[in-house]
């Protein structure tokens, strides 16, 4: 299945957003949407993941 | 003394994590300034944000993560939820930019989204012009805190138009009120202190100064001096001299 992952695509396994985090190694404290839209981490065992779906991973960065 | 959703601020420093020429150098000005607040951001996910956000959480200051370089009403509400989870804060300081080079804020969709965070229990930061309407209505929308610019973020210009922020004090004498962006140097930050402002937020003075480490310091201090100056009622100016020393007494001696 082919994703987009922070702008690039990607081809994953994962069926949940979940394993996606985990399939790519994405640790510790992030954030996450699915097509612009906010998944808390509370429900990203339950979002699937479709093919064509844009996928943002945040993290804490420095800012003004 | 004003809180800040409750919170007192015992430094009325905010200063911005960006820019800083390394992770050590950010840390040191940090612990030099004193600041009450640090903003941080969220960005992609490319391996730093751990350690980063482990050297913020070490520098047990409050968080006050940003909407920075968001254009649209949705994109800053989607990032403020972000924020809110990663950070485990309500606070959020809101910024919606309208212009590409004066990153002046776009008062409109600020006004919005200021509404609909607030709705959603989010405590809100607005980085605003220093228009009074707009200040209302974004104390309308929820907002328990106004932050309007001193001049164009990173531009170190200070104070562009005093004359506004005194009229913004004066009309909203009992809101917390943070200078936010423009300062380039201590005493322009000490000018908003003086005014009566209850803190001020600057990143780019110290970051990209040559020493930052001592440039927070001087910030610090130019803070300090401008709030007791503002206790302290200073004089009004006037336009023609008035002799200090006592004209009574004077030895006759022409």
């Amino acid at each position: 299945m082919k994703i987009v992952l922070n702008g690039e695509m990607r081809e994953v396994q994962a069926g949940t957003l979940a394993d996606l985090l985990q399939e790519c190694g994405f640790s510790g404290r992030v954030a996450t949407a699915v097509n612009e839209g906010f998944v808390p981490s509370s429900l990203r065992k339950a979002r699937k993941i479709k093919d064509g779906d844009r996928i943002e991973v945040v993290a804490p960065m420095q800012g003004g | 003394m004003k809180t800040f959703y409750g919170t007192p601020l015992s430094n009325p420093l905010m200063l911005g994590t960006a820019q800083y020429p390394s992770p050590a150098i950010l840390e040191h000005a940090f612990r030099n300034s004193g600041a009450g607040v640090a903003t941080v951001s969220l960005r992609r996910e490319a391996g730093a944000g751990q350690t980063f956000w482990q050297m913020v959480r070490d520098l047990s200051v409050l968080v006050l993560p940003n909407t920075a370089g968001c254009h649209t009403v949705k994109e800053a509400v989607t990032t403020a939820h972000m924020a809110r989870e990663v950070f485990d804060t309500k606070w959020i300081k809101l910024e919606l930019i309208g212009h590409t080079d004066s990153l002046q804020p776009d008062v409109f969709q600020l006004v919005e989204a200021a509404r609909i965070l607030t709705e959603d229990g989010f405590e809100v930061f607005p980085y605003t012009t220093d228009d009074l309407i707009v200040g209302e209505r974004l104390l309308a929308a929820g907002c328990e805190v106004l932050m309007p610019w001193g001049a164009p973020i990173g531009s170190g210009r200070g104070l562009n138009n005093e004359y506004a922020l005194r009229a913004m004090r004066a009309e909203f004498p009992e809101i917390p009120l943070v200078i936010d962006a423009g300062i380039g140097l201590p005493s322009h930050a000490a000018h908003a202190m003086e005014l009566g402002y209850d803190a001020v937020l600057l990143n780019t003075a110290v970051a990209r100064s040559g020493d930052p480490v001592a440039m927070a310091k001087a910030m610090k201090l130019a803070i300090e001096a401008g709030r007791l100056a503002y206790q302290a009622d200073p004089i009004e100016a006037r336009d023609m001299a008035e002799a200090s020393t006592p004209v009574i007494g004077k030895a006759f001696l022409s």
